[in-house]
């Protein structure tokens, strides 16, 4: 990492710093004490920007014996046993004991995954019970609005998280929504209960920004513009023009620190940080023809796009997905709500994998992230049906591995792999079936979810004093 | 204005409806698909059985079936076979997908329950062969609004002209009493219940008074004419009203109008409906619901995944219905989730068939008996679970095609570079 790069790069460093409490590594390279102290002053970007207070919980070493196990990072094993303690995977095997104090369970005839992770959520920003009140999450006053931060919007009470927990997920990124063309910053959050939204925080994970192509931004904006998809672009591209000569702004400043520095501009800030490589961009684009315009547009900036979003015409050109090293996340056959939603087929998640392109199977859905296995599961057989080479294996990799990868988070989580993250589900069956449901999920080695212990089914401030609305029997 | 004059558009389509009851001028056609595993619906489950189809309809269901000479043999060793799913909550043919801007599910206004969505109704539409990869062979479908938006249609998915596929262009009633009817109240459940009642007032009073009326001799009426005529087939138990309400105190209003006026009701939503399950069975009134329904607001506190589950362990006549347009076809996987959240395999199995059938007497629908219509499926394993498909789709007798718009868009991009 440059020392001095420029203030993202600082933030960066500065948010990990502060992060340290939480006892595990983050993707973020570790900040040495230089960088540290090197600014002493007060100036605002300097300062924690809004850091993780995320802690691991304590929790005993737990050992599932006798389990289907899918790792996301190898085949599917049968009657093997998982060990986690400490909030990381210890091993995969089959000879594996118990340590003292170790809770030891039955997997047989059930089925071990990693964690679920969604690329796209609105849960906390468009929180339930869904009136005007909880609407925060389009800042729709302005077609370019990257200075916002969805982290500032996140309610950590909403009543739909207890539920998408149930579902098997353990971490989501949390998106502005598609409003704006550049719609502001993401989150990646755990799913756990929490009081605020910093305790929820992945600790390391980059941001992410929001941008929107298409229909909704023109829609919008038609009275004041863009309401084009050429004007679409236009607006990228003077957003970037901005950023890029803040960004060589900022980087003469820190070169010797002399004179007063540039004014602060939030929203130039995060573009810079994409031009940095250091803010992921993810991009809600549904044609094929879109997003081939919007990888030109980062080639003509020299950034990348991480994922493109609802991708629902991804098959026609996974080829250049491939090439380009972006991700498609998209549903398993939501469509046909929209013009540029039209072409949907329930083959994409598949065409995609087979063109060697990463494909993430994510949601937009309070309902759909309660059950992506169930769309994970409707995807593959549409492949396997189709007569496409895909595989089991390949499949739980778009609801794990992939997403993991999609939010730079996959040196910590989304594979069963010694050292990972202990973001654990555990199925009363087959995750490919209908009938099978998420049994106990840990996030980092934390009982977020028992099925069979109402004790262990996390209630929200909203939910009290009504009706427990209950998650299945 | 007449009343030949109020009911007239609405009994030409009955006509042609009726029409559309009698045998199809197709030439007589004898299948016989034998080896499968049949779910009558109607009965218990038959091992390597024979279903046989004449004209349309099923001549025999059974074990020891003799398969007539003449007759097309379809071999179904290894498949599962159902009646066609009768959705309950269709879509399919009424706009363009499932496209905004472009519904013909219903119109403006909150009291326009003579309004009928038979003529905005499209056979052609890309969305019925894409119902069928569903494996749903015959739908109740809209019309969608705040209060009374209208009457349903029934139809069958498959067919090239309207008075093919129409069953009825009546088929029920909708109320809705959920919270989105409380602007048409004046802002309040109160408001929208009273006004409900001195529509049906005022319809009985037409109904008593109709020379009065002609004269003009009658109190100024809540609604047109024509709109009070519209219910009284409802009101006068000869037709099925759907009434939409989630909350528990909307259930009960439901209940006490269904008692009241002795409505032949089928509540719809009904997301709180397991807190009153016992009086719900009691009143013998089927339940149409959406089973993955958890997320709460003030509509609906306490949604939960089991309720489809305690209302049938209540002995409701639980109907399973999708509530995404664009989602249809799911309708099995719907049915799948009423199972995985405690419903049985066979409940689960008439709540997509028999029941919604029999709640709207669509008498010869929804089960494999001899008599019954030919519209059932062929599937490759489990209807409700991913990993089976449908594979032969009859729609009165007939195989339909299973392709889509879909299917080309797959064919043509199914290896890159494409090739236009």
């Amino acid at each position: 990492m440059r020392l001095l790069a420029g203030p993202v790069v600082l933030v960066a460093a500065l948010t990990s710093c502060a992060a340290a409490t939480a006892q595990r590594a983050t993707e973020a390279p570790a900040p040495s004490a230089a960088q540290t102290e090197v600014f002493t002053d007060t100036l605002s970007f300097m300062r924690p920007q809004y850091p993780s207070t995320y802690v691991r919980r304590p929790n005993p070493p737990v050992l599932i014996r006798n389990a289907s196990v899918f790792t996301a990072a190898g085949p599917e094993q049968r009657g093997v046993s998982v060990l986690f303690q400490d909030g990381r995977v210890v091993a995969i095997g089959r000879d594996l004991t118990a340590p003292a104090g170790a809770v030891t369970i039955d997997g047989t005839g059930k089925w071990v995954t990693p964690g679920i992770i969604d690329t796209h959520s609105h849960l906390g920003v468009y929180a339930a019970p869904g009136t005007q009140a909880e609407s925060d999450g389009n800042e729709a006053t302005n077609p370019v609005t990257a200075e916002v931060w969805a982290e500032h919007s996140i309610w950590p009470q909403d009543p739909q998280i207890p539920l998408a927990i149930a579902g098997g997920v353990t971490v989501m990124q949390v998106l502005p929504g598609s409003a704006n063309l550049i719609g502001g910053r993401s989150a990646t959050v755990r799913l756990v209960p929490a009081r605020t939204v910093q305790e929820m925080k992945f600790p390391g994970a980059p941001h992410g920004v929001k941008m929107a192509c298409g229909e909704n931004p023109k829609r919008v904006y038609r009275e004041r513009g863009p309401s084009t998809r050429m004007g679409n672009m236009a607006g990228y591209r003077a957003a970037f023009i901005e950023a890029e000569e803040y960004r060589m702004r900022w980087d003469r400043w820190l070169e010797d620190r002399k004179g007063e520095p540039p004014a602060r501009n939030l929203r130039h800030e995060t573009l810079a940080g994409v031009l940095r490589g250091e803010i992921l961009v993810q991009n809600h684009c549904y044609r094929a023809d879109e997003m081939a315009q919007m990888l030109d547009l980062a080639r003509e900036f020299g950034f990348s796009i991480r994922s493109f979003h609802h991708g629902i015409e991804a098959y026609k050109i996974a080829d250049l997905l491939a090439r380009a090293g972006t991700a498609a996340s998209i549903w398993s056959d939501w469509g046909g709500f929209k013009m540029e939603a039209f072409d949907q087929i329930v083959e994409n998640l598949a065409l995609v994998t087979r063109a060697g392109a990463i494909a993430v199977l994510h949601t937009d859905s309070p309902d759909g992230i309660q059950r992506m296995n169930q769309d994970m599961a409707k995807a593959y057989y549409a492949g396997v049906r189709a007569g496409l080479p895909i595989t089991r294996e390949d499949a739980i990799r778009w609801i794990t591995a992939n997403p993991a990868w999609v939010l730079g988070i996959d040196r910590t989580t989304g594979t069963l792999e010694p050292g990972k993250a202990a973001d654990v589900v555990l199925w009363s069956g087959d995750p490919f079936s209908v009938y099978s449901r998420a049994e106990k999920v840990w996030n980092d080695g934390w009982l977020v979810f028992d099925r069979l212990d109402p004790d262990r089914q996390y209630r929200t401030d909203f939910n009290l004093g009504q009706t427990r609305p209950g998650v299945g029997r | 204005m007449n009343r030949h004059a109020m009911t007239g558009a609405i009994g030409a389509l009955a006509a042609a409806a009726a029409v559309a009851l009698l045998p199809a001028p197709v030439p007589a056609q004898t299948i016989a698909i034998t080896g499968g595993t049949i779910y009558p619906v109607a009965g218990p489950r038959i091992e390597r059985g024979t279903v046989l189809i004449r004209d349309g309809r099923i001549a025999a269901v059974g074990a020891n079936v003799a398969v007539p000479a003449g007759a097309t043999v379809v071999d179904a060793t290894g498949k599962w076979i159902t009646p066609g799913l009768v959705h309950a909550r269709a879509e399919a043919g009424l706009g363009i997908g499932s496209l905004s801007g472009f519904s013909e599910a219903g119109v403006q206004g909150d009291v326009t329950p003579s309004f009928t969505p038979a003529e905005g109704f499209d056979p052609d539409a890309l969305t019925i062969p894409v119902a069928r990869t569903g494996g749903i062979t015959t739908g109740l479908l809209g019309p969608r609004g705040n209060f009374l938006p209208g009457r349903m249609i029934a139809v069958d998915f498959a067919g090239d002209r309207l008075e093919e596929l129409l069953l009825s262009p009546a088929a029920g009633l909708v109320i809705n009493l959920t919270a989105s009817s409380r602007e048409a109240g004046g802002g309040s459940r109160a408001g929208t219940l009273d006004l409900l009642r001195r529509l049906f007032a005022d319809a009985r009073e037409l109904e008593r008074r109709e020379a009065d009326w002609r004269r003009d001799q009658i109190q100024p009426l809540a609604a047109p004419a024509r709109e009070l005529a519209a219910l009284l087939p409802a009101l006068n138990g000869r037709m099925p009203v759907a009434i939409m309400a989630d909350r528990e105190m909307d259930i009960r209003a439901a209940l006490r109008i269904t008692a009241e006026y002795r409505l032949r009701t089928i509540l719809y939503g009904a997301a709180e409906g397991w807190k009153l399950a016992d009086e719900i069975a009691a009143a013998r009134v089927p339940v149409a619901l959406e089973p993955n329904r958890d997320i709460p607001n003030f509509g609906a506190l306490g949604a939960r995944l089991d309720n489809p589950a305690l209302l049938r362990a209540a002995g409701v006549e639980v109907i399973i219905a999708q509530d995404d347009p664009g989602g249809e076809r799911n309708l099995r996987f719907i049915a799948g989730n009423a199972v995985r959240n405690g419903m049985t395999w066979d409940d689960a199995l008439r709540a997509v068939t028999l029941a919604p059938a029999r709640a709207y007497g669509l008498t010869d629908r929804g089960a494999l008996e001899p008599g019954r219509v030919a519209n059932l499926v062929v599937w490759s394993g489990d209807p409700f679970d991913f990993a089976a498909a449908p594979e032969r789709v009859y729609i009165r007798g007939r195989e339909t095609s299973l392709r889509t718009r879909e299917t080309e868009l797959f064919e043509r991009y199914r290896t890159l570079p494409v090739r236009y």
